[in-house]
C-alpha cells in the first residue's frame, strides 16, 4: 500500500498520474457533469441499453416461468440442491465488494487514486447485491414467502433459527445493501447540488433538487460531512470483511466435504475483492473510452487495480493449495477423495480452467508492459471474472455431487432456464448501470475538486 | 411625502439575511475569513464547492457530536440485536436445535454484529442529515444571483445580518474592501 501512495505522489511527468494535467475546479465541474447534463443523449448509450433490456426480458421471462413452476424447471435436484442460484449469488455479491474496499478501506488509507473510481464502483456494489440478493429468493421455492426470514411476530408463533448461517446471511446482506446505498447516496448528495444548480430543464432541476435536500456547500455542512463520511467508511470496512465470511459460512458451517474448512472466510474475501475488481476493470475501461474521461481513470488507476489484483489473486492461489494441502494433511478418506474428485473427476475441466484463469493467466500481471496496455487488462479482467464464476461452481457442485456415499451421487447439469436467469441478472445489472452512467456523475465530482492544483491552500501565518 | 424619503436610507428598507461575498480562490476566501474574524464578526458563514478544512478552522467551528451519535447507535443496535436474539431463542420460541444451547453466544455473534453496523451507519447518515438540518428545500442565501457557482468553482463568505457588529453600509463597505469578484446584499 506504501509503495502505491509514493508513486501517485510523484509529479506527472515521472509516472502517469492520477489527474490529467491542466484541469482547474470548473473544468472538473463541467466535464462530469456534462456526461448528465447533456440534451443529445449518445447513440452508443442507447444501443447499449437496449442489449441490456433485451438481457432483462430474458431474465424477466425466466423469473416468471420460475414463478409459475417452480424450481423445477432448474436442473438442480437431490444431491446437487445449490446449483446455478447459489453460484450466482456468490458471485454477485463477491464483485460487489470491490466497490466498498475502494469507497472506504482506500479512503481510510488515504489512497487518493480512488477518488475518480470509487462513485461507479459503489454504484457497481449495488448493483450487484440487487442481483445477488434475487437469487437467494428464486431459490427458496415459495419466493412469495420471503418474508418469513425476517423476524417478525407472526400469527404462526414462530421465529427464525438464529443459528443457522442462512439467517445470518438475511442480515448480512440486507444490512449490506442499505449501507451501501446510505454511503453512494452521502457521496451523491454535493454533487445532486452542482447538476441542481446546472442544469437547464425544469424536470432536472426539480429532481436533482429534491434529492439535493437543499445541500448548500456550508462549512459547516462540510464539517459534519466529512465526519459522518470518514465515519461511514471506518464502519463499512468490517460489514465488507464480514459479509463475505457470513456468505462463507452457508458452506463452511455445513459438514460436506471441501466445504468444512476454517481458511473459506478469508479466502472467500480475497476472491471476493479479486473478482470484484476485475468487474471495476471491465466497466471502467470502456466508459473511460468512450465518454473521453481518460484524464480522470488514468493509466496510473488501472495500474493500481492490475497490482490490487495481482496481490489478491495471490491469497486465491495461497487459499487453492491450502485447500489441496489441507485434505491431503486430514488424512480423511472423504476429504482426500474430494479433492481427487476436483483434479480427475467429471467436473476436473472446469477445475482446471478456474486453475488456468485465476491463477496461471493473471501471472502476466507482473510485467509492466501488460499492466501498461489497456486492452491486455479488459481481457485479464474478462478472465478473472469467469475464473471466480468457474470457482465458485467447482466449490458448490464438486462437493455436492460426490459426497460420503456413492449410492447417492449424482451429476448435476444447468438447463436453459438457469442459463437464462444467469444470462439475465447481468442483463439486470447493465440496465441499471446505463441507467446510473446516464443520470447520475459517474465520478464524484466535489472530490475530484480537491485534485486539482488549484485547490492547494497555502499557509498564511495568523 | 419627503420624509419617508428621508427616513428610506437605513431604516425603512427592508431586512436583509447579509451580504454575500464571491472569491475564486480558497486562499482569497481563508484571508477573507480572517478578515472578518478580526474585524470582529462572529455570525459568518463560508460556502466552498468541496470540503476545506482550513476553512471551518478558520470559522472556530469545531462538532464533536456527530461520534457520540454513532456510538450510541452502534451500541443501541449491538444491544437490540443481541435481544431480539437472546429472547426469541430463550424465552419466547425455545426450541432444541441439534442440542445446542438455548443462549448459543457465538452463533448469536453475526446478528449482533450485522446490527451493531446497520445502526451506527444509520445514525452517522441521519444524524449528519439532522445536525446540518437537512433536507432545507429553502434558504435565503439561493436568492443571491451568482450563488449557484458556489457547487461549481467560486466560494463565498456570507456575513449575516444577526452579527451585533452587522451594519448594511458598513458592512458592505468592509466586504468590498477584500476584493471579492462580486458583493450581493441577501434577501430572506
Amino acid at each position: 500500500m506504501n509503495e502505491i501512495t509514493e508513486s501517485a505522489e510523484r509529479p506527472p511527468h515521472d509516472a502517469p498520474a492520477i489527474i490529467g494535467p491542466g484541469q482547474t475546479f470548473r473544468s472538473v465541474t463541467d466535464k462530469i457533469s456534462q456526461v448528465v447534463l447533456v440534451r443529445q443523449t449518445p447513440l452508443g448509450w442507447y444501443f447499449g441499453l437496449s442489449i441490456a433490456l433485451a438481457l432483462l426480458l430474458m431474465f424477466i421471462s425466466a423469473v416468471g416461468y420460475l414463478l409459475a413452476l417452480g424450481t423445477g424447471i432448474w436442473g438442480v435436484n437431490i444431491p446437487v440442491g445449490w446449483g446455478f442460484a447459489i453460484i450466482n449469488f456468490v458471485w454477485w455479491i463477491g464483485i460487489g465488494h470491490a466497490g466498498t474496499l475502494i469507497s472506504a478501506i482506500l479512503l481510510l488509507f488515504r489512497q487518493q487514486w480512488r477518488t475518480s473510481i470509487n462513485r461507479f464502483a459503489e454504484a457497481m456494489t449495488l448493483f450487484a447485491v440487487a442481483c445477488a440478493g434475487l437469487y437467494p429468493i428464486l431459490h427458496l421455492g415459495r419466493p412469495w414467502l420471503a418474508y418469513w426470514l425476517v423476524p417478525y411476530p407472526n400469527t404462526m408463533g414462530m421465529w427464525p433459527n438464529f443459528r443457522s448461517p442462512l439467517v445470518w446471511d438475511v442480515f448480512a446482506v440486507t444490512t449490506y445493501a442499505t449501507v451501501s446505498l446510505m454511503f453512494w447516496f452521502v457521496g451523491l448528495i454535493p454533487d445532486l447540488a452542482t447538476l441542481r444548480d446546472r442544469s437547464e430543464s425544469r424536470v432536472g432541476k426539480m429532481v436533482y433538487g429534491i434529492f439535493a435536500m437543499g445541500w448548500r456547500g456550508s462549512a459547516r455542512h462540510w464539517h459534519r460531512y466529512e465526519t459522518a463520511y470518514l465515519l461511514l467508511a471506518g464502519i463499512s470496512t468490517p460489514l465488507v470483511v464480514s459479509v463475505h465470511t457470513v456468505v462463507s459460512f452457508d458452506f463452511a458451517v455445513g459438514i460436506i466435504p471441501g466445504w468444512h474448512a476454517t481458511i473459506f472466510p478469508p479466502y472467500f474475501v480475497a476472491g471476493a475483492i479479486y473478482s470484484g475488481f476485475a468487474m471495476v476493470m471491465t466497466l471502467a475501461i470502456p466508459l473511460r473510452k468512450f465518454y473521453g474521461l481518460e484524464d480522470f481513470v488514468t493509466k496510473k488507476h488501472l495500474d493500481n487495480m492490475a497490482r490490487v489484483m495481482l496481490a489478491t489473486g495471490l491469497i486465491v492461489a495461497y487459499g487453492y493449495m491450502m485447500e489441496a494441502f489441507m485434505s491431503w494433511y486430514s488424512q480423511n478418506e472423504y476429504e482426500q477423495y474430494m479433492m481427487l474428485n476436483r483434479f480427475r473427476g467429471p467436473y476436473a475441466p472446469l477445475y482446471w480452467s478456474l486453475i488456468l484463469f485465476n491463477i496461471v493467466i493473471p501471472q502476466s500481471l507482473w510485467f509492466q508492459r501488460v499492466r501498461d496496455s489497456v486492452p491486455a487488462l479488459f481481457i485479464l479482467s474478462l478472465v478473472v471474472n469467469v475464473g471466480m464464476w468457474l470457482e465458485r461452481f467447482v466449490i458448490v457442485v464438486t462437493s455436492l455431487s460426490r459426497d460420503f456415499l456413492p449410492s447417492s451421487w449424482g451429476m448435476y447439469y444447468p438447463t436453459v432456464w438457469d442459463w437464462a436467469t444467469y444470462v439475465g441478472s447481468i442483463g439486470l445489472f447493465l440496465t441499471l448501470l446505463f441507467l446510473f452512467i446516464r443520470f447520475l456523475p459517474m465520478i464524484s465530482i466535489f472530490e475530484m475538486r480537491t485534485l486539482v492544483p488549484e485547490a492547494e491552500v497555502r499557509e498564511v501565518p495568523e | 411625502m419627503s420624509d419617508a424619503a428621508v427616513a428610506e436610507p437605513a431604516e425603512a428598507r427592508r431586512p436583509i439575511y447579509g451580504i454575500l461575498a464571491e472569491f475564486s480562490d480558497p486562499n482569497e476566501l481563508l484571508h477573507a475569513i480572517r478578515s472578518a474574524r478580526e474585524e470582529g464578526y462572529r455570525d459568518i458563514e463560508a460556502y466552498t464547492p468541496y470540503p476545506i478544512e482550513e476553512v471551518a478552522e478558520a470559522l472556530h467551528f469545531h462538532d464533536n457530536r456527530l461520534p457520540l451519535i454513532v456510538l450510541l447507535g452502534g451500541i443501541t443496535g449491538l444491544v437490540a440485536g443481541y435481544a431480539l436474539q437472546y429472547w426469541t431463542s430463550v424465552v419466547d420460541y425455545p426450541i432444541n436445535v441439534g442440542g445446542r444451547p438455548l443462549n448459543s453466544i457465538v452463533a448469536f455473534i453475526p446478528v449482533t454484529f450485522e446490527c451493531t453496523i446497520l445502526f451506527a451507519a444509520l445514525s452517522a447518515v441521519l444524524g449528519m442529515l439532522a445536525l446540518n438540518g437537512l433536507p432545507m428545500p429553502y434558504h435565503p442565501v439561493f436568492h443571491a444571483p451568482r450563488f449557484a457557482q458556489a457547487s461549481r468553482d467560486r466560494f463565498f463568505l456570507c456575513i449575516e445580518a444577526t452579527d451585533p457588529k452587522f451594519d448594511r453600509d458598513g458592512t458592505r463597505r468592509f466586504v468590498e474592501r477584500l476584493v471579492p469578484r462580486s458583493v450581493a446584499e441577501v434577501d430572506h
